[in-house]
């Protein structure tokens, strides 16, 4: 009787820390906005949907990288490959190849037409190499990742090389929704223009949630259990009848379509592409946004990449106006100033950018090693340290736990 | 280390129930060989006192990459780690460096004789200086994540890699530094059209010598044995009576002193350094580890000079613009057909 009413208690949904996650992500998406938009702050709505690009290709990595275990440090390239079929498809660059106004496809369209040209493009990667054993395939993937930006910009007429390509189309409403027979009930949605934040907003939501909901069914599938298993012991997987190469395949492609995906978006979000936009430093940072989330659980790697975008991109930049600040309402100008080698306070503080960035990386993963909301399965296992000591118990919470 | 496993030689790889292996295969035959042709036509235009000059070059290159790979590779083959922050400390060799030569009124100009002995003690001190460094990263970041999931270490890597670059970026700020020009502009002629400098001899010399040494006390000495072991098998080595820790500490110390000794024998050929300059370093480094066969040092050292003669070729005799282009390709296609890489074993999936 103790034991039921303990069970339930452990099971209750209200104490899993994923539908927290949720709840509080899908609350926070609604009310952000309405409190930015009636502050009159379009530019963090902006900023959000920027981050939303990340949460997408963070949620791709983690399919690579946390359902099937394979290490992926090139993963900008399929981003970046999105991104230039977006721009080239939907800008007027290609007039310059006799083109006349270029080629203006529409935006739901090329979306697609990214993802799955970037797809290809995983597939193409990892069709010879996934045989490789865990860290040859990460440098394979690091080289094919250095060579896209490269190919991009030496290949002038075509890319317009390091100055990228300007003047992208922005996104247009799907055509059902803003059609002739689109009348007023659907008139919020019509009225919107795209190129105001809060369209990219919606836009950017809509489909992060999409993503979401496609990648916890995947999870849940055959597929998903498959990955696992290759994750977990790879010839144990291959024994039990797992075609082990075409479901590593699978990961890949998967994980490259939804960078594609989101390569395609941020083109037309930025309007502009250029090649440096994915060195290997995205690479990086998506990693670190999965790793750090949490690796192998969705709402930790959408909470673990919301925190690295914010960290690299508002609280970095942002940093030497704080420090600033606090000096001059201490009443500290003299370091204010630059004299000598000093190079003034903001600067200075600028500089440390880099340095405080890495002792950031460092201090989290030794304070939680697993990320910050690791897979329950996961947390168990490190727990309990080995297989061996695992119990009955503990089997059934870890399986009730991913379902 | 080696992996000294006897072990059937890795099959070629097969793309069963994806394309034929035979298509495939021509495929990439039929584009090598065209490449190849075309390689082979260019070097007949420029001719051989040419291509002998872009030897030299490559193979003095290659020694710095060998001297970053070696290091890689240890680590690797110790406690498999991909140690992002070693391309750092190898700017950071480089870095000591620069602010130790003033100190010993060293100036450019000086005849060779009084420069000697100031170069060797430099090159000493920031050698040790960078093994200090990175025995202390370990300590910080790898120690503590020994037993954590497998990427928890590579994340912290990369932010030491950052925050070394950081440390470098406030020391001396965002631009390239000129390191002085200390070493003899002698040069000696090979053959027609063919010399090699000083800077050259230096630099492979230094790199040749420490290799050597290295590989003897890793091959000889009894803490050369205790790494070796603890490389196949920690627990055991560990229930043997090594002392793990001792041993790891020690393979990141001698790895960031080749390192380090590379940053001392880069500035003194490029004569110029810059924080961020670890980066591409270090990936080319690791990549020619990789191409060696990770966890041997010998093949590091065979990768390094590989990786440095691709790139003095495709600088030389194509566009600069595409060397990182070919020498990731070449990469790629060196571990489709040889997974494991040049000297790499196949080693047992644990």
């Amino acid at each position: 009787m103790i034991a039921a009413l303990r069970r339930l208690w452990e099971t209750d949904p209200r104490r899993d820390p994923n539908t927290l996650t949720y709840t509080l992500l899908v609350a926070a998406a609604i009310v952000v906005p309405i409190v930015a938009a009636a502050s009159g702050s379009s530019y963090l709505i902006g900023q959000i949907a920027d981050a939303g690009v990340f949460v997408l290709l963070a949620i791709g990595l983690n399919v690579v990288v946390g359902f099937a275990g394979l290490l992926d440090l090139g993963y900008a390239a399929f981003f970046a490959i999105g991104a230039y079929v977006y721009a080239e498809l939907a800008s007027p660059y290609l007039e310059a190849m006799g083109i006349h106004g270029g080629i203006h496809l529409p935006f739901w369209l090329l979306l697609f037409v990214g993802m799955f040209v970037a797809a290809g493009f995983g597939a193409l990667l990892g069709a010879p190499t996934l045989r490789l054993r865990g860290d040859y395939l990460a440098i394979v993937t690091l080289g094919f990742g250095e060579i896209v930006p490269r190919v991009v910009r030496n290949l002038g007429p075509l890319t317009n090389g390091v100055n990228g390509i300007s003047a992208v189309d922005p996104p247009e409403m799907p055509v059902w929704l803003s059609g002739p027979w689109s009348g007023d009930p659907l008139k919020i949605v019509t009225d919107l223009k795209v190129g105001d934040p809060v369209g990219y907003y919606l836009i950017m939501a809509v489909l992060v949630a999409v993503c979401v909901v496609l990648v916890n069914n995947l999870q849940r599938s055959r597929i998903g259990r498959a990955w696992m298993a290759v994750r977990e012991d790879e010839v144990a997987a291959a024994a039990m009848g797992v075609n082990t190469v075409r479901i590593k395949l699978l990961a890949f492609a998967i994980g490259a379509s939804l960078s594609g995906f989101g390569g395609a978006f941020y083109a037309s979000k930025l309007s502009y592409v250029s090649p440096d936009t994915f060195s290997f430093l995205v690479s990086v940072t998506i990693l670190v946004m999965v790793v750090l989330g949490g690796m192998g659980n969705i709402p930790g790697v959408i909470v673990g990449s919301l925190v690295i975008y914010y960290i690299l991109y508002n609280f970095l930049p942002d940093l030497p106006g704080y420090v600033t600040a606090i000096a001059n309402s201490l009443g500290a100008t003299g370091i204010l100033q630059q004299s000598g080698d000093w190079p003034g306070l903001g600067e200075e503080v600028s500089r440390l950018k880099f340095l405080v960035f890495g002792l950031i990386l460092v201090a989290t993963m030794l304070l939680r090693p697993q990320g910050l909301m690791p897979s329950r399965v996961r947390e168990q296992e490190l727990q309990k340290g080995t297989h061996e000591d695992t119990t009955i118990e503990d089997v059934t919470a870890a399986t009730t736990g991913v379902g | 280390m080696e992996r000294p496993i006897a072990a059937p030689r890795a099959t070629p790889i097969r793309l069963r129930g994806l394309v034929s292996s035979r298509v495939v295969n021509t495929i990439v035959l039929v584009l090598v060989a065209v490449v190849g042709v075309l390689v082979i036509a260019r070097i007949w235009h420029r001719g051989p006192g040419y291509f002998a000059q872009i030897l030299v070059y490559g193979v003095a290159n290659g020694s710095i990459y060998a001297l970053i790979a070696i290091g890689y590779t240890m680590v690797y083959g110790i406690i498999e780690l991909i140690n992002f922050a070693h391309g750092d400390v190898f700017t950071l060799g480089g870095f000591v460096a620069l602010a130790l030569l003033p100190m010993f009124g060293v100036k450019e100009g000086q005849p060779t004789s009084a420069v000697i002995l100031p170069l060797l003690i430099t090159l000493v001190v920031s050698m040790l200086f960078c093994g200090g460094v990175n025995v202390l990263i370990e300590r910080i970041a790898y120690r503590p994540l020994r037993h954590a999931p497998r990427l928890a270490p590579l994340i912290t890597a990369v932010g030491m890699s950052f925050t070394l670059e950081g440390i470098m970026f406030l020391w001396r700020g965002p631009f390239f530094l000129h390191f002085p020009d200390l070493l003899p502009r002698a040069r000696i002629v090979l053959g027609p059209d063919t010399t090699i400098g000083a800077k050259e001899l230096t630099v492979i010399g230094v790199a040749v010598v420490l290799t050597i040494v290295l590989s003897l006390f890793v091959e000889r000495s009894k803490l050369g044995k205790a790494m070796r072991a603890t490389a196949q098998d920690r627990d055991a080595a560990q229930l043997m009576g090594i002392d793990i820790n001792t041993t790891i500490a020690l393979t990141f110390f001698i790895g960031a002193a080749l390192a380090g000794a590379g940053g001392v024998v880069f500035g003194l050929y490029f004569n110029s350094l810059s924080f961020d300059l670890g980066f591409s370093a270090g990936l080319f480094a690791f990549t020619a580890a990789v191409l060696g066969g990770i966890g041997n040092i010998y093949g590091a050292a065979i990768g390094g000079l590989l990786i440095g003669m691709v790139q003095s070729f495709s600088d030389g005799y194509f566009d600069s613009t595409w060397t990182q282009v070919v020498i990731f390709a070449v990469l790629i296609l060196v571990l489709v057909f040889r997974p494991t890489g040049i000297l790499g074993m196949r080693v047992p999936e644990k």
